[in-house]
């Protein structure tokens, strides 16, 4: 009996995506419905919780903080997608060409600071950036005569910051994407576009940017995501989730504001709902326009 | 068979990564554990203990052993977690919330206690151990930390404000920190101390409310009303951070890395003699001697400034109530040492040795050879003796009161405005209108 079910072609691919389908069900689906109804409550501690309707959507609504959150996570998203697309799909494009030397120590070295622990790159960029003379960036301002800037302190220099560790950290896994990428466009295309006079610029725009879409794609999918999900690298450039005048506070952070420091559960319930919305639909846009959507045989 | 090993090979590194990852991430929450027995014997109850200062863990050390001495019959052993300030009041709230997980005995910080108050405290009443020393202890130090009649935590010190004064860079510049009674004082003191060294005479705070609490305070008013509500925005801290600002442009004051003087940036300015003064609770003393070592045998305490002669010149400042939860294994047990530990006239004496703080217990004020020993690391390092300048301002203590809205005002004035004040130069009205709408928005 049971070896007639286990070896059953109908019962088996249910058996193996059983794993996947429990670990959904359990620490994704049920935890968003029951955020989805937290968001329509209001939730603290030692208090039963009481249903209030839309209040929670509408208080965020007139919340600067929470736009000042949203603004954050945005410019963040965006100026990330700036930096970290076509710089890593250059060095990429770099590494994988034939008259480069070195490659490996490149690619090894791009790729350390991946391996790094948030918290430690954060605390070292916190300390780079010090307001202090003394400081890393300062101290090397100081050998052209610039005053020492207060970085963490002011919405510009404080991104810059943010960005600086964003850069660091992140340069070598999207570079690492785009080399496999590249490793699948076969050498004949170049052959033969060099043969029929084809500048290198003409080829890296006719043939590597286009044969490079589904990896290119992909990036800029969890880039957005990861982008408007940052959390950690502001807490731990600014030592707490309190940065002056909320500069390097993202939606997240004020989602861990309001449901872990104020205990207000409901709320950041709510915060988070509309997070997954905006990410929902700014990522589904974006897969949807950039043809994921087509059928296959339509798209080739 | 090569790519069988190569795949196995991915996979072990990729298993590596994660544990490096994780143990990375659990590094990172900073805590560290420790049981301490105390001379416990075999039969101990066990008891866990939060804390967010490494140094309250020694007191009770030193407390447990006494305890276990004595109560050969109740001995306790106790597991303490010293946890950083928000990673430690974000666990305790979350296990308080859930009922899951939380210490037999923790410590919860003065800004962050109303929070725990909120609706069913899921705290022990200490009423019944604390009323065989209530009669000892200053009142308002017990009454920050209790709702309705019902105390919650057993205070830690006083928390008495006093100034921090740097002698060798004053005498440098001829000033005499004695004979500064008012700001106008101040000022004109700070002037000259920065035209004749450079230095700045004290800090204009960004990221905490010591100084426009002190002034308040002097006033006669603080950060909410009688009703609890919040009120910024008043012509009492109109005046108190106008006066602030003055300060600022007349290089007396500048604003300081980290924000305030009790963050480690801070630690460093002042240990350099970049900065001249510091206006803290007298539990800052322990910051001085544990941090700012270079500095030993150069600082006095004095009280602080006031606006007008007669004027008190000082609040308490700070604190940590000690709390036991609902669900502590032995619930009797942790109010009973905790009671010993804290509030019994042994305690006090010891919370003053080992912490350097001034005791809720004011009879030890007076016991000189507590205060004046000449072995104290406190006593040593300080050009005066503390105690000298709490006796000649311990009738003007004045107490803030801490409400349902402070963790809110805390936190907007602590972020957001004086940031603009003090960093942006921003008008001080405009910015405490700001402030109140904001605060009240947040609280709706």
């Amino acid at each position: 009996m049971i070896k007639r079910f286990i070896y059953s072609q109908k019962v088996a691919p249910y058996v193996f995506i059983l794993p996947f389908v429990l670990v959904f069900a359990i620490f994704w689906a049920y935890p968003l419905l029951d955020s989805f109804q937290m968001s329509f409550q209001k939730v603290a501690l030692g208090q039963e919780s009481s249903w209030v309707g839309f209040s929670n959507y509408e208080k965020l609504l007139s919340d600067k903080v929470f736009l000042k959150a949203l603004l954050n996570s945005f410019a963040y998203m965006l100026l990330t997608l700036v930096i970290l697309i076509p710089f890593p799909l250059l060095f990429a494009v770099l590494i994988n060409s034939k008259l480069m030397w070195g490659k490996e120590f490149f690619k090894a070295s791009f790729f350390f600071p991946a391996l790094t622990s948030v918290v430690v790159a954060g605390t070292i960029f916190r300390l780079m950036f010090g307001e202090m003379e003394g400081s890393l960036i300062n101290s090397f301002l100081g050998l052209f005569g610039i005053d020492p800037v207060k970085f963490l302190k002011g919405q510009v220099t404080g991104f810059i910051a943010l960005l600086a560790l964003a850069t660091w950290r992140w340069t070598g896994v999207n570079m690492l994407y785009f080399l496999s990428g590249l490793k699948n466009i076969p050498d004949d295309y170049y052959e033969a576009a060099a043969i029929d006079g084809a500048s290198k610029l003409q080829q890296f725009f006719k043939i590597t940017v286009p044969l490079l879409k589904p990896t290119s794609i992909y990036v800029v999918t969890i880039s957005i995501y990861a982008g408007l999900a940052m959390f950690i690298e502001s807490m731990m450039l600014w030592n707490g989730n309190n940065s002056p005048k909320n500069i390097g506070l993202t939606i997240v952070g004020y989602l861990y504001r309001q449901g872990i420091e104020k205990n207000n559960l409901g709320y950041a319930a709510a915060v988070g709902i509309v997070l997954l919305a905006i990410t929902m639909i700014i990522n589904v846009t974006q897969l949807s326009l950039s043809g994921m959507f087509k059928k296959e045989d339509q798209s080739s | 068979m090569m790519k069988k090993w190569l795949s196995l090979g991915l996979v072990l590194s990729l298993v590596m990564l994660l544990v490096a990852c994780s143990g990375g991430n659990s590094g990172s929450s900073g805590g560290t554990e420790s049981v301490i027995d105390g001379g416990a014997g075999e039969n101990a109850t066990e008891l866990s203990y939060w804390t967010f200062v490494e140094l309250h863990g020694q007191h009770f050390e030193k407390m447990l052993t006494k305890w276990n001495a004595e109560f050969p019959d109740r001995q306790i052993k106790l597991n303490v977690s010293v946890m950083p300030y928000d990673d430690m009041h974000n666990k305790l709230s979350i296990a308080l919330q859930t009922g899951v997980g939380a210490p037999d005995i923790s410590d919860i910080e003065l800004g962050k206690f109303p929070d725990f108050l909120e609706g069913t405290p899921q705290l022990e009443p200490l009423n019944d151990v604390i009323d065989p020393y209530r009669d000892t202890l200053v009142e308002s130090r017990i009454n920050i930390y209790s709702k309705d009649g019902q105390n919650y935590g057993a205070p830690t010190h006083v928390g008495a404000s006093v100034a921090f004064y740097n002698v060798e860079v004053l005498k440098e510049a001829g000033v005499d920190y004695q004979d500064i009674v008012t700001w106008e004082d101040f000022k004109a003191a700070g002037i000259k101390v920065y035209e004749a060294t450079g230095k700045n005479m004290g800090t204009a705070d960004t990221s905490a409310l010591w100084q426009v609490s002190q002034l308040l305070a002097q006033q006669g008013t603080d950060l909410t009303d009688e009703n609890g509500t919040p009120q910024v925005n008043t012509p009492e801290a109109i005046r108190a951070l106008e006066m602030l600002k003055d300060l600022q442009e007349n290089n007396v004051i500048s604003t300081i890395a980290g924000g305030q003087p009790d963050t480690e940036e801070a630690y460093g300015e002042y240990n350099s003699g970049n900065f001249v003064s510091a206006f803290m609770p007298l539990w800052f003393m322990s910051r001085y001697v544990n941090y700012m070592g270079d500095l030993s045998g150069k600082i006095a305490i004095a009280p602080i400034p006031v606006l007008e002669e007669g004027m008190p010149a000082s609040v308490g400042g700070g604190g940590t109530g000690t709390v036991v939860t609902k669900t502590a294994k032995d619930v009797q047990l942790a109010k009973d040492f905790l009671a010993y530990a804290k509030l019994t006239e042994d305690a006090n004496i010891e919370i003053w040795n080992t912490l350097g703080f001034d005791p809720v217990n004011m009879g030890v004020w007076d016991m000189k050879d507590v205060t004046h020993n000449p072995d104290n690391a406190f006593v040593k390092y300080f050009v005066n003796n503390p105690f000298d300048v709490l006796h000649e301002i311990r009738d003007e203590i004045q107490m803030i009161k801490s409400t349902s809205a402070s963790p809110t005002i805390n936190n907007v004035l602590g972020t957001i405005t004086l940031n603009e004040i003090f960093e942006d130069g921003r008008d001080v009205t405009e910015a405490l209108n700001d402030a109140q709408a904001q605060i009240e928005q947040e609280l709706q």
